[in-house]
Formats: C-alpha cells, sequence, structure tokens
C-alpha cells in the first residue's frame, strides 16, 4: 500500500497517558492471513480517513480462543481469554471494534463472564456509525450501479442477529444490492465456522463453500460482499472452483467502503 | 345397573389418565438425569417466548404450507377438544349434551357448527400432511434417521386424528335430537342421510362413536409417550426454557474456570488442600459423553423434538451430503434416555452400567466434526430446540477428556498455545501487516 497508515498501538497510547476512543481488535486472521490483511489495512484507511483516534494492541493481542471453543477445547479458550482479558482490563478498554465476526461474538458474549465487560461492535456496524455522525461520507461512485450479494456471516447474522448494518453500509456506495434465496436468518454457512476452517471437511457429495457459491452465482452478482476474514476465504475459493474469478470478486465491507 | 355405563366411563378415564401420568412421572425422572441448569433469569421474556413462538406458532409460520396447515391441525386441536369437557361430564353424570342445558341454544349451536367446520379442516390439512410425507415424498421426510419406527409413527398420528375427527362428525350426524335442533349441524347435516333414518340403528352408531371417541382420546392421550407427538405438550415447557441468550454465545464450563483461575494465580498452591467446606471436587468429567452429562433442558429438547426435519434441512453439513444431522443427534438423545430409563426400570431405580453411551453407540465422532456451529438447525427449530448445544458438549468431551480431535484441530489448538494463533506464525510478527 502506497500511503502511509497509522496504526498506533496501546501501548503507545498508555505512554502519552492517552486513551482511544476505540481498541482496534485485528483477530488471528486479520493479522496473518494475506487476505485478511487486506481487509485490515482497509479498514484502517477507514479509520484514518474519518480521523477515528483508534489503537492496536499490536503484539499483546492474542488469539481470542475461539475456534478452541467451538472445536470443545474449553480449557484453550479460557487460557486465552483470561490472558486477553488481563491485557484489555489493564489497558481499561471500553470499547472494541473488530472485522472479525468470530472474534466479534467471542469478546461480546462470552468474554464477560469471565471478568471482560467491553462495548463490542463490529465493523461494519462501526462504518454504519461514522456515516451517521457525518464522520465519514462516501465521494466516489467506485460502485454505483454494480450489482453486489451480501453473504451473511453466522456469527454477524444469526449468531448476534447483526443483518441491517451491513447492508446499510452497503447501500450507501450506490451498488444495486441483490439478496441471495438463503439470507439473513437462513443465510447458509460458508463452511469455515466450528473450526471446519482448519480441517478438512468429513467425507460428502460437495463442499460447503461450493453450495454458497451457487447461492451467490444465482443472483448474477459482480461482486460478493462479506464481512468476515473467514467467510471471504471461503466464497473466495468457491469461487475459483467455479471458475468465475475473471468475472466476480469476493470483497469485505471495510474494503468496498475503502475503495469508495 | 343404571349407573353402569357412567362406572365404565369412569374407570375408562381414570385408567386413561393415570397411565399418562404413570408414564409423564416417568418422563420427568428422566430428564432429571441431567445435568441441573439454572434457568431462573428473564421470566418475562421466557413467557413472552411460549407465547409467541408455542401459543402464537411463530416459528412454525416460517415454512408457509407446512406452517399454516400445521396452524390448523393446531387450532382445531385445541378448539375441538373443549367438546372433550362435555364428553366428560356426559359421560360421568350419564347427561346427554349437557352443553344445551348451560348455555343458549344459539350459542352451543355456534360452537358446535364451529368444531363440525374445524373438523373437515383438521381432516384436510392431515390429509395434506399424508399426502407430504406418502405421495410427494419432501425430503426431509425421507433421511434415513426416518426409516421404520419415526415414518411410522408419523403416520400413525395422521390416521388417530383422520380417525378422531370422523367419530365426532359421525357422533353428530346420528344424534337425533341434536339434528333435531338444526343448530350447529353444519357439516354433520349433510352426513346424516348416509346412515338412513332409523331410530334404534342411528342412536347405536351415535354411542358408539360417543365412546369410541373418548376411548381414542384416551389412547392418543397415551400414545403421545412413545410417539414424536409429545411436542403438542412439550413444546410450551420446551420454548419456556429455551436460550434468552444471542444464538452465538455459548456457555462458559464453570469448572475450567475453576482451572483455569487457579493456573493463573501466580499465589496459588497446586499442592494445597482444599479449604474446609470447600465445594468437592470437580466433576468427574469435561463435556458428555452420554445422556447423564448432559443438562436437563438438552435431555427436554429431546422429548420435545417433533422429528420435522427443519433442522436438518438447513443444516449446511447435511445439504452437502455429510453425516450430520442435527434431527438424528436428538432423536439419539431421546433414544439412548429411554433406553437409560427402561434400564432403571428394570433394575429397581438404579443404572446399571450397559456398556453403551450416547457417543459411539449413537452418535458417531464424524458427526460430531462435521458441524460448523452455524447455528443453522437452532434459528429453524419451531420449538427452541437446541442439537449445537449437544454437539458441542460432546466435542469437548472428545477433546478434553480423550483428546481425540482431528490432527489438523491439534495442530491449530497446538499453534494457538504457542504463539497466539491458530497458524504457526511468531506472535512478535502479530503487527507486520502495518508496514507490508
Amino acid at each position: 500500500m502506497s500511503e502511509q497508515l497509522k496504526v498506533p498501538t496501546m501501548a503507545e497510547f498508555m505512554a502519552e497517558g492517552k486513551q482511544p476512543e476505540i481498541l482496534f481488535w485485528v483477530g488471528s486472521a486479520g493479522s496473518y492471513d494475506d487476505r485478511a490483511k487486506k481487509i485490515t489495512k482497509a479498514f484502517v484507511k477507514i479509520l484514518n480517513k474519518a480521523n477515528v483516534d483508534f489503537a492496536v494492541l499490536g503484539t499483546e493481542e492474542s488469539n481470542t480462543g475461539d475456534v478452541a471453543k467451538r472445536a470443545g477445547n474449553e480449557f484453550l479458550f479460557q487460557m486465552q481469554a483470561v490472558m486477553n482479558i488481563e491485557v484489555l482490563n489493564a489497558y481499561e478498554i471500553k470499547r472494541i471494534v473488530t472485522c472479525d465476526p468470530h472474534s466479534f461474538n467471542c469478546l461480546k458474549n462470552e468474554y464477560p463472564s469471565l471478568g471482560g465487560n467491553y462495548d463490542v461492535v463490529h465493523h461494519t456496524q462501526y462504518i454504519k456509525e461514522l456515516m451517521s455522525s457525518g464522520r465519514l461520507t462516501i465521494e466516489g461512485d467506485t460502485y454505483k450501479g454494480k450489482r453486489i450479494t451480501f453473504h451473511d456471516p453466522c456469527y454477524l447474522g444469526r449468531a448476534n442477529s447483526v443483518y441491517d448494518a451491513p447492508r446499510d453500509v452497503l447501500k450507501k456506495t450506490n451498488a444495486t444490492l441483490v439478496e441471495m434465496k438463503r439470507h439473513k436468518g437462513t443465510a447458509l454457512c460458508c463452511g469455515a465456522g466450528g473450526a471446519q476452517m482448519f480441517k478438512e471437511p468429513e467425507k460428502g457429495d460437495m463442499d460447503i463453500n461450493v453450495l454458497r457459491t451457487q447461492d451467490a452465482l444465482e443472483t448474477k452478482p459482480e461482486i460478493i460482499a462479506t464481512g468476515c476474514p473467514y467467510c471471504n476465504t471461503m466464497m473466495t475459493d468457491g469461487i475459483k472452483t467455479k471458475e468465475k474469478e475473471s468475472e466476480i470478486s469476493v470483497m469485505d465491507i471495510a474494503e468496498l467502503i475503502a475503495n469508495s | 345397573m343404571e349407573y353402569l355405563p357412567n362406572i365404565l366411563f369412569a374407570i375408562i378415564l381414570v385408567l386413561g389418565i393415570g397411565y399418562f401420568a404413570r408414564n409423564i412421572k416417568k418422563l420427568i425422572r428422566n430428564i432429571k438425569l441431567g445435568q441441573e441448569v439454572d434457568a431462573s433469569d428473564n421470566k418475562s421474556l421466557r413467557w413472552k417466548n411460549v407465547i409467541n413462538i408455542a401459543l402464537g406458532q411463530s416459528k412454525m409460520v416460517k415454512r408457509p404450507v407446512s406452517g399454516f396447515l400445521h396452524v390448523i391441525v393446531y387450532v382445531g386441536f385445541i378448539i375441538i377438544n373443549i367438546e372433550v369437557l362435555e364428553i366428560i361430564i356426559d359421560g360421568l353424570f350419564g347427561t346427554h349434551r349437557i352443553g344445551l342445558k348451560l348455555l343458549p341454544e344459539s350459542v352451543y349451536g355456534f360452537l358446535i357448527g364451529a368444531f363440525e367446520i374445524l373438523a373437515v379442516l383438521v381432516l384436510v390439512s392431515v390429509i395434506a400432511f399424508w399426502i407430504r410425507r406418502n405421495v410427494i415424498k419432501l425430503k426431509r421426510f425421507l433421511s434415513s434417521e426416518m426409516k421404520g419406527w419415526p415414518k411410522s409413527d408419523g403416520n400413525i398420528i395422521l390416521y388417530f386424528e383422520v380417525v378422531l375427527m370422523c367419530l365426532f362428525l359421525v357422533m353428530n350426524a346420528t344424534d337425533t335430537s341434536f339434528q333435531n335442533l338444526g343448530h350447529g349441524n353444519v357439516i354433520s347435516q349433510f352426513i346424516a342421510p348416509w346412515f338412513g333414518d332409523n331410530p334404534d340403528t342411528l342412536h347405536m352408531i351415535e354411542r358408539t362413536a360417543w365412546w369410541l371417541h373418548i376411548v381414542g382420546i384416551l389412547i392418543f392421550l397415551n400414545y403421545l409417550y412413545f410417539s414424536k407427538h409429545l411436542h403438542i405438550l412439550l413444546a410450551f415447557p420446551n420454548t419456556y426454557y429455551g436460550s434468552v441468550e444471542p444464538k452465538g454465545k455459548l456457555n462458559n464450563l464453570e469448572a475450567v474456570t475453576n482451572e483455569v483461575k487457579l493456573m493463573m494465580d501466580p499465589n496459588a498452591d497446586p499442592f494445597a488442600a482444599p479449604a474446609e467446606g470447600a465445594e468437592e471436587e470437580a466433576p468427574a468429567k469435561f463435556g458428555a459423553s452420554d445422556v447423564m452429562d448432559l443438562n436437563q433442558i438438552q435431555l427436554l429438547n429431546a422429548y420435545t423434538c417433533t422429528e420435522c426435519g427443519r433442522c436438518t434441512s438447513a443444516c449446511p453439513a447435511n445439504l452437502t451430503g455429510k453425516k450430520l444431522s442435527p434431527r438424528k443427534i436428538m432423536m439419539d438423545t431421546r433414544d439412548r434416555l429411554e433406553e437409560v430409563g427402561k434400564n432403571i426400570d428394570a433394575n429397581k431405580g438404579e443404572f446399571k452400567d450397559d456398556g453403551k453411551q450416547l457417543l459411539g453407540d449413537y452418535i458417531t465422532n464424524e458427526e460430531l466434526w462435521a458441524c460448523t456451529t452455524c447455528n443453522a438447525c437452532v434459528e429453524e427449530c419451531p420449538v427452541s430446540i437446541n442439537p449445537l448445544s449437544i454437539i458441542l458438549e460432546m466435542r469437548r468431551y472428545l477433546v478434553m477428556e480423550q483428546s481425540a480431535a482431528p490432527m489438523e484441530l491439534n495442530n491449530m489448538m497446538t499453534n494457538i498455545e504457542n504463539n497466539g494463533a491458530p497458524w504457526p506464525y511468531n506472535q512478535m510478527d502479530r503487527l507486520n501487516w502495518k508496514d507490508e
């Protein structure tokens, strides 16, 4: 990326005796996965553009433990949670935003009973907030009239009933929003959840991401929008399986907004 | 001799209700084999769920065709059963259509007329249900777990309903005094001519239909315990005890929390004797390998499941040909719980180890590992059953008690332990993306 991103850490804020507006929880995928890192940077670009006073934990952040919990390893989850909560509480974090619905769900719902109480929002909710308060405006017409279909991430949609924020944000790009047959509450999983991302699928007739990609293709989209790094990987793979990668791109809402 | 029918009626009624009560007691005992769970929170929201989801059928109508048909059968069955009240009073006291003495003729006529119309609507819907199962053969009624008893069970219930509705109409059609009343026989007046006009024959048919109707209802009531049809009762408590949290929230195991706290506490003495009067040791096992390890709400879920298969038809794993079927998870849990219950009955109230368990003998690892925890099954269930919570509980057992996770998942977890990410990257590289 040519332009310099400003990514202050909590440690730096602490040294200056300041508190940021929000903590940006980057998450493991957002930190290490090549595709997801682009989403992370796109979101930082948005935060910079809207002059949001934010910080990341940087090397002090560790995996939320979400995936371990869903794999059945409650020990590992709680170890991770307790460690992260110690760091977050030491920095007196109040508000967290993340691009990963799995981290979002875990921090929001599963950390409180272990002593971690924060106001946690998903980046699509936060972008919507920035737009409604006038801190972020879309000037360009990059996506005007483009056919975009939004794939609801399970841990954003069904798990936490966040269906409108991503759609409201997408509408601001003046794109043509087309819904898949299965959407919102009945949306089909991309196939990555519940630790499936990290293992081969069980024997079956087809892969879940391919079935979900078929759902998306039925809407004849130019872009498949997601709000989750894992969904992004799964849908991107699905598009490749269907040999449609030259016509259709899979993009996170943060990227769409950052490009607008 | 005059009171013979009344006495006979009372005996049948007591037997019918008594046997049912005995089985309900057994059902409650079986559910209590599960772990206790606190659901004393959010009372008003829980009642709201009962009213909307169970009474109001709000989730049933998400699928309009089956939802609409179901609402008819549901409303019909509840309302027509008001008639049972009259039958019981008549039967016990030897009266005939006591309602006519208590209510103005027009009101009574209106009520029975409404019952007759509903009875026809129920008949039509039930036939439509039968066609869906046996002629159109909808995919969700044909899964492998639906072979044998579950399939017959589904049809037996429909036959019961057809017979009961027909008996009700015949009973009205052959009741000469009721027909002469001219109120309320909106449907039965058209059936009446089929039975001729011999008063003795009519009376005999009327009595037979009346007796078969009430006996049929009592048999149906007792059939419930052995059938998926228990949902007509258990849907209410089940929606009350259903989760009131966001679906994504999984419970944190308290026993683990205690151990983790101990591990993280630098001042903790690992060899310290437990404090006087301290809680008993950590539970014997983490997660669930058998029904007794599940909690009571999960066991109630299993008895409530009516095997409609909406969960399975929305499950991404099942849709792509994997073995996992959330409906089967619920059916297996109930089957195993019944097996344990019978074992207890046979062994004078004590469970004798039968060398079997839910995990392995009923539910395989392959099914459990196919779940994406996407909550589609939970979202679909019209009566707030949560198959996912059982799957997770059994994964916990596999991982924490048996270290039996698939190898790739073990690698992933080792990575998290070592470097705080599911991949083998250095923790110190976590912010590198900033400068890439």
